[in-house]
């Protein structure tokens, strides 16, 4: 469905972020992207979504394709017209529009009928059955575990085929980090929508995808079905804090480690 | 003070207030949608005034080659603003994209030095006053004011309300009305809103951002234009009509730079302190009357410097 052929990123015509990523997003899968801050995950959303060029980036390299066609040269808004919708980082809403507002501006652009918006809410609400007690509220004022869902619901109202999640785990308590993936898996098994999810929890990011890849300073360096990487002794390592005998190690002994071994691009 | 005068003032600054605030409005919209602080507003405003004159004949060369009704001169003059305003976000501010914000408002100080020069050239610096008005000055309705029963304040036994002024307000409370009821609940107008807030946002929910920008320089095109019409029907066309919106700009500054409500209430209350200063008899000062928006907004902003409606930013912790 989401092709990355080697692509290469240039921020202001100087800055090189990414230097050829590649991956796949099969249809109707999760698939995930870990890293360590500064890897470059967002930075290959962006590029997706054609959000990159309002940062002075550009893709100087290699192709995206979704279904076939190539998006790297389209503007952001033809790309959500094709069914990609980008969730950004740090949960962002119109935070002097109430709940319902916003949900309805995901749905801005496709001209759809009003009944027909209505009977997208309800899906909405059906996925996140707590927005809908809240949907007269002023967004910002919402915890941060209910504007995240109100962000996954707004990207929803754009009807996507892929939806690009960045981080929807930041700044969350693990329980809440928890349900909210259970739904993302239950958005992707129910609607069919693929995802592809940046994250840094790896440890829910693989539980939920069904394939993942790992960045590091602008390269993916590992691939592979999200099972076999999580019982992989690097992944283990410097994601997950095991040691290959599956004991938790000390945060120090960590970073030593982490000092001394790199990753073979 | 003159007492007597006192509800003839308030009526009078009533009147004028729904002028102001609905040029607030057009103000406060380009502020809300793209951040930028209209300076060519003013010079918009009297363009259309200028334009609706002109469609209407009044320049009365001999060969007019177009003389149509107010009505339909007052369209012709709200469809050349829309174009124009489409025209200064395309050709103005949208190459501008990217640059400090500073720059942006320069532009628009720029842009109204060019409307300005723009009608010297093509109509003259004489202000004209044969504006066309379906009214006439004199023609007024009279309410009469019950006696007040006091020994010091006495008040005049009735108040006078001038067609035109009754007209004008009129039309700027419908005019505004209309607007508000637009963003506020159409589907352009959800997205002006959710534009305004942020742009990257908006844009990664396809949702047209320079089109917003450039609609929002339209529809203020449209509240320049009527509110240079209701500027002109009062006191004729000239190009000293642009200095006017220099008395809205306390007037949003009052309300909360963000806020139509905001817009409205700040119109009316320097309308209203214009109007009653007016009836002091302070000698002291001249034009005490037109200094009385500034000093009222000097006070306000001490007790509260976001104005009456003007947004606090939602931060959580």
């Amino acid at each position: 469905m989401l092709k990355i052929n080697n692509i290469e990123v240039v921020y202001s015509n100087v800055i090189l972020v990414l230097r050829g990523v590649s991956l796949e997003v099969p249809g109707g899968q999760i698939v995930s992207l870990l890293g360590a801050n500064g890897a470059g995950k967002s930075t290959t959303l962006k590029a997706i979504s054609g959000l990159l060029r309002a940062q002075l980036g550009e893709v100087t390299r290699g192709t995206i394709e979704f279904d076939g066609q190539r998006i790297d040269k389209l503007s952001a808004e033809e790309i959500v017209r094709l069914g990609i919708v980008q969730v950004l980082e740090g949960r962002p809403l119109f935070s002097h529009l109430t709940v319902e507002e916003n949900l309805r501006a995901g749905a801005l652009f496709r001209s759809a009928s009003e009944s027909s918006i209505k009977h997208d809410l309800d899906e909405v609400y059906h996925f996140f059955p707590r927005l809908q007690g809240l949907r007269h509220r002023t967004s910002g004022y919402l915890s941060g575990g209910e504007q995240q869902m109100t962000v996954i619901g707004r990207a929803l109202m754009a009807k996507p085929r892929l939806m690009l999640l960045d981080e929807p785990s930041l700044g969350l308590a693990p329980l809440l980090v928890q349900d909210i993936f259970n739904i993302i898996k239950r958005i992707n098994e129910e609607s069919g929508v693929s995802i592809l999810l940046v994250e840094q929890n790896a440890r829910v990011a693989l539980k939920t995808a069904a394939y993942a890849y790992v960045m590091e300073t602008g390269r993916v360096v590992l691939d592979g079905p999200a099972s076999q990487l999580a019982e992989n002794a690097d992944i283990k390592e410097f994601y997950l804090g095991l040691t290959h005998l599956g004991e938790r190690k000390s945060y120090r002994d960590v970073k030593h480690y982490k000092r001394r071994k790199r990753w073979l691009g | 003070m003159n007492w007597i005068l006192v509800p003839q003032q308030l009526v009078n600054g009533l009147m004028y207030g729904g002028t102001l605030a609905l040029i607030a409005l057009g103000i406060v919209l380009i502020y809300k949608s793209s951040e930028v602080f209209n300076f060519a507003y003013g010079h918009m405003l009297m363009l259309g005034a200028f334009l609706t004159w002109w469609f209407a004949g009044g320049a009365r060369t001999g060969n007019e080659p177009i003389s149509l009704p107010l009505g339909w001169a007052i369209v012709a003059a709200v469809l050349v603003s829309v174009l124009l305003g489409f025209l200064i976000e395309r050709l103005a501010l949208r190459p501008m994209a990217g640059q400090p914000l500073l720059a942006i408002v320069l532009m628009t100080l720029g842009l109204s030095q060019i409307f300005e020069g723009s009608v010297n050239l093509l109509f003259g610096v004489t202000p004209k006053g044969n504006f066309p008005s379906p009214f006439s000055p004199s023609d007024a309705y009279t309410i009469p004011v019950p006696p007040v029963d006091g020994e010091s304040i006495v008040f005049l036994d009735r108040i006078q309300i001038g067609h035109t002024r009754l007209a004008t307000f009129v039309v700027a409370v419908v005019a505004a009305a209309i607007f508000m009821l637009f963003f506020q609940y159409t589907k352009i107008g959800l997205a002006m809103r959710a534009t305004s807030e942020n742009h990257e946002l908006a844009r990664s929910l396809g949702i047209k951002v320079p089109r917003i920008f450039a609609l929002s320089w339209a529809i203020a095109g449209i509240t320049a234009t009527l509110g240079g019409v209701l500027l002109a029907t009062l006191s004729g066309v000239s190009v000293n009509l642009a200095a006017v919106a220099l008395v809205a700009f306390p007037a949003i500054l009052l309300g909360g730079l963000e806020s139509f409500p905001g817009a409205i209430i700040g119109g009316l209350l320097v309308g209203l302190a214009t109007e009653i200063v007016k009836a002091a008899t302070v000698v002291e000062v001249r034009n005490s009357a037109d200094i009385a928006p500034y000093v009222l907004l000097l006070i306000f902003l001490l007790l509260r410097p976001e104005g009456i409606f003007g947004r606090h930013r939602i931060e959580r912790i």
